[in-house]
């Protein structure tokens, strides 16, 4: 049989509807290299068994001439998706053995679209992490190596495991979130495509709460036209999640012409880090450049309250999480610790998130729990919010003058070495996010598209912002930048 | 701003989290940190300046207040490290 594991969403949904191959074969072949790849460790949980009777339905379907663009596609599901009678613990101890009793809105649409779950992806607890070490199943490792070298690297994070599994062929594309760049760091550090949506456009429901004004999941695919067809499956009004936008989901396939003449593309000065390397600054001109060759015109654009962004997220986000995670209490699901004799409920609580909750999680829902407290609230978390409508509004500037879509270098480096960063001080890896985080204090969409290589052979990636719930422009412009950068490489198969 | 051992204590249990008498004090350090990185936020002008409060401007949904969901107590309870009789249980808190 041809190796299927190369192929992209778009190819499989062609050759499912052509019966090149039924869904089943497909779902073999993916569940094989799941198992082949424990080295990973990209995935905390497979499902064969559901995959299989998945893959079933979707050839049945595929038979009858029903079968939507997803019908068929074998994914992996970052472990924050509430997924019903499927261990979902979002990389947590404290949610030990949690198994929901419903499916999130996002899998819902997914399965209810044909699509195939080989099993649950490993991410940092909580979503809070940009290396997939703060995971309670221990960190995800790339499928890339620099050069020869055999050091295992990060394939970035939160959604780590959804970027490695991606990138090594363990599914054709797979749910990502992303709450400062939990999407298209990951993305970038491993050679796919990461998109982040317009806030909104994809409903939260049933996905494991982090910082809920910030959070937004959205695809990693292979391909920017890979993203549209799933981006279009996930999206949609959902009443179940109050945020959810009630608006039409547009054909974003069809948006993809390649076509970019006459868009204005914003190149923001304060994105030119002092420090940053010089492949980086290289990309990104190149990156404008191939652009400026499709017919877009380039513009200098000033977005002055960027440096502030990283700070604001770091009281909003924690402020956001503590709340958000003090339903884990040892009573109703996962994890309770033992109490002794004369102890009580107090105990109990304590006790069961100090077990139950790693170092990083800890000390975000502590700096939460400071920054709301009274005395503080006014100086810190109200501070934070009027500086994240100055962030807001720098957008709305740009975007008003007419700019169409805004790129940035996607991370300020390539990926690093697992443990690279362990004796650090916490801010040095925040600063991963330094690209990335603006876009989710703002609501806007963006994406990360890989753009070329480093020195060492790692993949690096540029990124688009785009207007609100202007995803099809911003695809399409990250559709020319993708065939203008031709990247094609592939990680060596060591596993 | 500088979060002392007593501030890490009290914020530890704002937070309920436990932790021990000797963790005080790294944890006290680690904090102070983090805020000192956010101390460049006093750096901008926010005279006049409303607070975001929603991401995308939209008004709040509404709905009529009547029961639309529920009746299955024992999918609610099946997660539980310990349910009892139709409820969560807890140790004792009241004497």
């Amino acid at each position: 049989m041809t190796d299927l594991s190369k192929l992209t969403i778009a190819e499989a949904r062609n050759g499912l509807r052509k019966g090149d191959y039924t869904a089943s074969e497909l779902t073999g072949q993916y569940l094989q290299a799941i198992e082949a790849a424990q080295a990973l460790n990209a995935y905390s949980t497979s499902t064969p068994e559901i995959a299989r009777a998945q893959a079933k339905a979707a050839d049945a379907r595929l038979a009858r001439g029903d079968a939507p663009a997803m019908c068929g596609i074998p994914l992996g599901i970052k472990d924050l998706f509430c997924t019903k009678g499927v261990q979902t613990q979002a990389g947590s101890h404290i949610l030990d053995g949690f198994k929901p009793e419903y499916e999130s809105t996002i899998t819902s649409q997914l399965f209810d679209a044909g699509a195939v779950m080989l099993g649950k992806l490993n991410m940092d607890e909580f979503a809070m992490g940009s290396s997939n070490e703060t995971s309670y199943y221990g960190p995800v490792t790339s499928p890339w190596r620099r050069g020869n070298d055999d050091t295992p690297l990060t394939p970035g994070g939160s959604s780590g495991g959804s970027a490695a599994a991606v990138s090594a062929d363990l599914c054709l594309g797979a749910t990502g979130t992303d709450t400062g760049g939990s999407i298209r760091q990951p993305a970038a550090f491993t050679g796919i495509v990461g998109v982040k949506p317009t806030y909104g456009r994809c409903s939260r429901w049933g996905v494991v709460a982090f910082a809920s004004s910030l959070d937004q999941a959205g695809p990693m695919v292979k391909t920017v036209r890979d993203s549209a067809i799933m981006l279009e499956a996930m999206a949609g009004h959902d009443p179940k999640d109050s945020t959810s936008a009630n608006l039409p989901v547009p054909d974003f396939e069809a948006a993809l012409t390649g076509d970019i003449r006459g868009k204005k593309i914003g190149i923001p000065k304060e994105y030119r880090l002092d420090g940053m390397p010089e492949e980086i600054e290289v990309l990104w001109r190149e990156g404008a450049e191939m652009l400026k060759a499709a017919g877009a015109e380039i513009v200098d654009i000033s977005l002055p309250h960027t440096k502030y962004a990283l700070p604001a997220y770091y009281v909003i986000a924690p402020a956001e999480a503590s709340s958000n995670l003090s339903r884990y209490d040892g009573v109703k699901y996962g994890h309770r610790a033992k109490i002794k004799p004369g102890e009580g409920i107090t105990e109990m609580y304590e006790r069961t998130r100090a077990e139950g909750f790693g170092d990083e999680v800890q000390r975000r829902v502590m700096i939460g729990a400071y920054v709301l407290s009274a005395g503080f609230y006014d100086a810190y978390y109200i501070r934070a919010q009027k500086v994240r409508t100055l962030i807001r509004q720098d957008f709305e500037k740009v975007f008003a003058e007419g700019i169409d879509q805004i790129l940035t270098p996607a991370t300020p480096s390539a990926a690093f070495g697992l443990g690279e960063m362990a004796d650090a001080d916490p801010i040095k890896m925040y600063l991963n996010d330094v690209f990335t985080v603006t876009v989710n204090l703002a609501g806007l969409p963006g994406v990360s598209v890989p753009a070329g290589l480093d020195a060492g052979g790692l993949p690096l990636g540029l990124q688009l912002i785009g207007q609100p719930w202007n995803e099809a422009d911003m695809l399409n412009t990250a559709y020319a930048l993708e065939q203008a950068c031709g990247f094609a490489a592939k990680p060596d198969h060591w596993w | 701003m500088s979060i002392d051992i007593k501030t890490a204590r009290k914020v530890a249990h704002l937070a309920r989290i436990e932790v021990a008498e000797d963790a005080l004090p790294p944890l006290a350090d680690a904090l102070s940190n983090i805020l000192a990185f956010m101390e460049q936020l006093n750096e901008v002008d926010i005279t006049g300046v409303e607070p975001m409060t929603s991401v995308t401007p939209m008004a709040l949904k509404q709905r009529r207040d009547v029961v639309n969901d529920g009746g299955y107590p024992d999918k609610i309870l099946s997660n539980a490290p310990d349910a009892r009789e139709g409820f969560f249980a807890v140790p004792k808190v009241v004497e």
